[in-house]
């Protein structure tokens, strides 16, 4: 944390946090740490992601890469003089989108307040979930211990009152740390920062205050804030008044539309028997539908992910004639994928469901058949979702799920 | 094993018998084709023979025998051949473990495969009726169209064959739509009663390939005694089939007996229409309905996409309605009656629709019949 002394570390059970629910994640060299998941054979080497061609420019590098200089942005052919040992990737969107994705259904499981800002970025407002799991350094550190348990990944975390200071905050502690700045130090932590620091400083601002003697956000603090008014205007004037004592009012935006809503379980200790990794697709494909339903989306496309003991993962999926949002029927394409993968053998570490091609449930158009009942298997979904309303998610399960007790006759 | 014949009449006898031969044999004769050339009651005959556990195929064309004997040869690559050869008379023979076809100029020596190991084909169940080839084929066109393709409900991928009498009634669906056909055949016993569930591929299949004879013999084996099996016969050519396992649905109670409107529709302008304004519906989008007086908008695509509409003449009687079809669903429907009159008729826009040709008469009822679920727009 941020203290009277600079950076110090965090005392355990601190109250230092009150007051700051706004957690920044940023995921470390997200791209190419995916790329080493991947590939067993480039762990522990430098990695950089990026194009190939004469005038690819990098898009990631991790961090043996960059103790060389290597860094995003830098054309490869330059990256590669300075660290000729990196393996090349060339960037794969799609299994990016597949981590990013899992990633932030970790966040989700904490919080719905979640922003996503990019593919391995998110502001999360922890405000309503301490209750349920304490304040927001503990918050922090569990989720940071899920991405890396869960998804072998490392992430960073800003703490902060506010979005500025918390994104601030996590670039600071970068990579694979932890940082609080608490309300009470937020003016020590930020007024040695140079004026880019500040949200919306780009460039031209920069020169324009540097011009008018005021080189770090400290000297903006004690600027007359007329005259920066006056010279910047009443809208980034009045921003810059601000944010340089530390206020920024901007709330944190959970913005579905979902693309996408997917749930996975990683097993405390690897699971090879079919029948307890069929009962877990039951179980998330149930969770994925419950989503789903709540959300009011129906979603065509079935995705399995299983990840084997040794973290290579394979996804499979499957699109099903009529978009759905319901766990039975999610389930039977998830088994049917399951079967289908061949790893019936196999130690399994994780298993993921995952529904996608999602559309407004109320308007999309539904090929009726023959025969259907008025109340089917969705009218009874339904209905579980209300029972599960009023009594808690466990209230009331498949069969198959239901935990049996030792007075069951 | 030597014996004469011509080119044409045994690349046809082959390309049939090769029809039935595995894409993926389970054991390797299994992609053999028997070559039988023996004589029977006289006249000298070659037997070709394939068989893949599920369906087997038998037929006999007059040839010249030199010798007789029994082969077994690879059926792709004696069908390949046969096709290729030049139209003059063909010379069978083996030589040790080989067979020589000779024919003109060209010659091809192939391997054999062991004949002691071929199954014996299934015995052709006991004939029980006869059928014009040509109406067979065509009834039974109409209603494959309807049945479904997934394996996972494999009692829907068949056709239900119910014969009582004279009467043969054809019925398949895949839950979206059903089509049902009645045709009149020729009982061997006229107080027959039974019914079969055939897989709708082979069934079509093998109506379209028997359409050489003017009839064909059907052979069904009881169901109940066990191994179901449905046996097709004519113009040479024999095929048996296995019979699906599984409850075909209670379908008579989908066919509706009232309707709120019926409207009449020219069918060849309708398919045209259909097609094009189909066009900007995506997958799994629906094509749009609206029947009114003397008309019938057709529409797809919303708001945010593509759009199209297409107006056409049309009657109707009875209310006004609007209704969204998979326009591929309303196509095979279209394409399959027998008349150039369209006859639609409704109930309400989340019920089945019958889609029938327009009798030739008005108080005659048509005995091809193709009811069709709506897509319900939203909830």
């Amino acid at each position: 944390m941020i203290g009277p002394r600079g950076i110090e570390p965090l005392a355990a059970g601190t109250d230092e946090d009150a007051g700051c629910h706004i957690l920044h994640i940023d995921m470390d060299a997200f791209f190419a740490s995916v790329e080493q998941l991947e590939h067993p054979e480039a762990r522990g080497r430098p990695v950089i992601v990026g194009g190939t061609g004469p005038r690819g420019v990098v898009a990631s590098a991790d961090y043996i890469a960059r103790t060389y200089g290597v860094h995003s942005a830098m054309p490869m052919v330059r990256a590669l003089r300075l660290c000729p040992d990196a393996i090349v990737f060339p960037p794969d969107g799609a299994s990016y989108r597949r981590a990013s994705e899992a990633i932030m259904d970790v966040f989700r499981s904490f919080t719905p307040a979640v922003e996503q800002v990019s593919l391995d970025e998110a502001f999360l407002d922890v405000s309503g979930a301490r209750r349920l799991w304490g304040g927001p350094v503990r918050i922090a550190e569990a989720i940071r211990e899920r991405v890396r348990r869960e998804q072998r990944l490392t992430c960073s975390v800003g703490i902060a009152p506010t979005k500025f200071v918390a994104k601030l905050a996590s670039t600071r502690c970068k990579p694979d740390g932890l940082l609080l700045v608490p309300t009470t130090r937020v003016t020590d932590f930020l007024h040695p920062l140079p004026v880019g620091a500040l949200w919306g400083v780009g460039d031209k601002t920069e020169q324009a205050l540097v011009r008018l003697g005021l080189r770090t956000v400290g000297d903006v603090a004690r600027a007359e804030p007329d005259m920066l008014r006056h010279e910047f205007g009443q809208a980034l004037g009045g921003r810059l008044v601000a944010l340089s004592q530390g206020q920024d009012d901007r709330p944190v935006v959970s913005h579905t539309p979902d693309k996408s809503i997917g749930s996975e379980e990683t097993f405390s200790s690897d699971v090879d028997d079919p029948e307890v990794i069929r009962r877990e697709l039951l179980r998330l494909s149930e969770k994925v539908a419950r989503r789903l339903r709540a959300s009011g989306h129906v979603g065509r496309t079935v995705v399995v992910k299983l990840r084997r003991a040794d973290f290579t993962t394979i996804t499979r999926s499957r699109t099903l004639g009529e978009a759905t949002d319901v766990a039975r029927e999610v389930n039977a394409a998830a088994r049917e994928l399951y079967a289908a993968a061949g790893l019936e053998r196999e130690r399994l570490r994780l298993v993921g469901v995952r529904v996608e091609g999602l559309t407004a449930a109320a308007e999309t158009p539904r090929q009726l058949a023959f025969g259907e009942q008025e109340n089917g298997w969705r009218e009874a979904e339904q209905a579980m979702d209300r029972v599960a309303q009023r009594f808690g998610p466990d209230a009331i399960l498949p069969a198959a799920l239901a935990k049996s007790d030792e007075n069951d006759v | 094993m030597k014996f004469r014949v011509e080119r044409d009449v045994l690349a046809d006898a082959v390309a049939w018998t090769a029809r039935s031969l595995p894409v993926r044999p389970s054991v390797p004769v299994l992609a053999g084709m028997l070559l039988d050339a023996s004589e029977d009651d006289g006249r000298q005959r070659l037997k070709l023979s394939s068989f893949d556990y599920e369906v087997s195929a038998q037929v006999s064309v007059e040839i010249e025998i030199e010798e007789p004997g029994t082969t077994l040869v690879s059926g792709r690559l004696l069908a390949e051949i046969t096709r290729n050869l030049p139209p003059q008379t063909v010379e069978v023979s083996t030589d040790g473990a080989k067979v020589v076809v000779s024919c003109g100029s060209a010659k091809f020596t192939l391997i054999t495969l062991p004949v002691e190991d071929y199954p014996a084909l299934p015995e052709m169940p006991q004939l029980t009726g006869a059928v014009g080839s040509d109406a067979f084929a065509a009834a039974v066109g109409q209603v494959a169209v309807a049945a479904g393709r997934d394996d996972t409900l494999p009692m829907l991928t068949g056709i239900r064959v119910e014969i009582e009498g004279d009467t043969v009634t054809l019925a398949s669906t895949d839950r979206y739509r059903l089509a049902v056909r009645e045709l009149a055949w020729k009982p061997e016993n006229p107080d027959l009663s039974a019914v079969a569930l055939v897989p709708a591929k082979t069934l079509a299949d093998t109506a379209k390939s028997l359409t050489n004879g003017a009839e064909v013999a059907i052979a069904l084996s009881g169901t109940e005694s066990g191994e179901g099996m449905i046996g097709f016969e004519g113009g040479g050519r024999r095929t048996t089939t296995r019979l699906l396992d599984g409850e075909f649905p209670k379908y008579r109670a989908l066919l509706p007996d009232s309707f709120n409107s019926v409207a009449e529709v020219q069918k060849a302008e309708f398919i045209e229409a259909v097609k094009r304004v189909s066009l900007v519906a995506e997958r799994n989008t629906p094509l749009r309905l609206a029947f009114s007086e003397g008309q019938l908008v057709l529409e797809a695509g919303t708001g945010d996409e593509a759009q199209a509409v297409e107006v056409l003449d049309a009657t109707l009687e009875g209310d006004e309605i609007q209704i969204a079809f998979n326009s591929a669903f309303l196509i095979d429907g279209l394409n399959a009656i027998d008349s150039d009159i369209a006859r639609l008729q409704f109930t309400t826009s989340t019920k089945p629709a019958i889609i029938t040709g327009k009798p030739a008469e008005e108080e005659a009822s048509s005995d091809y019949r193709y009811l069709i679920m709506p897509v319900r727009l939203s909830s």
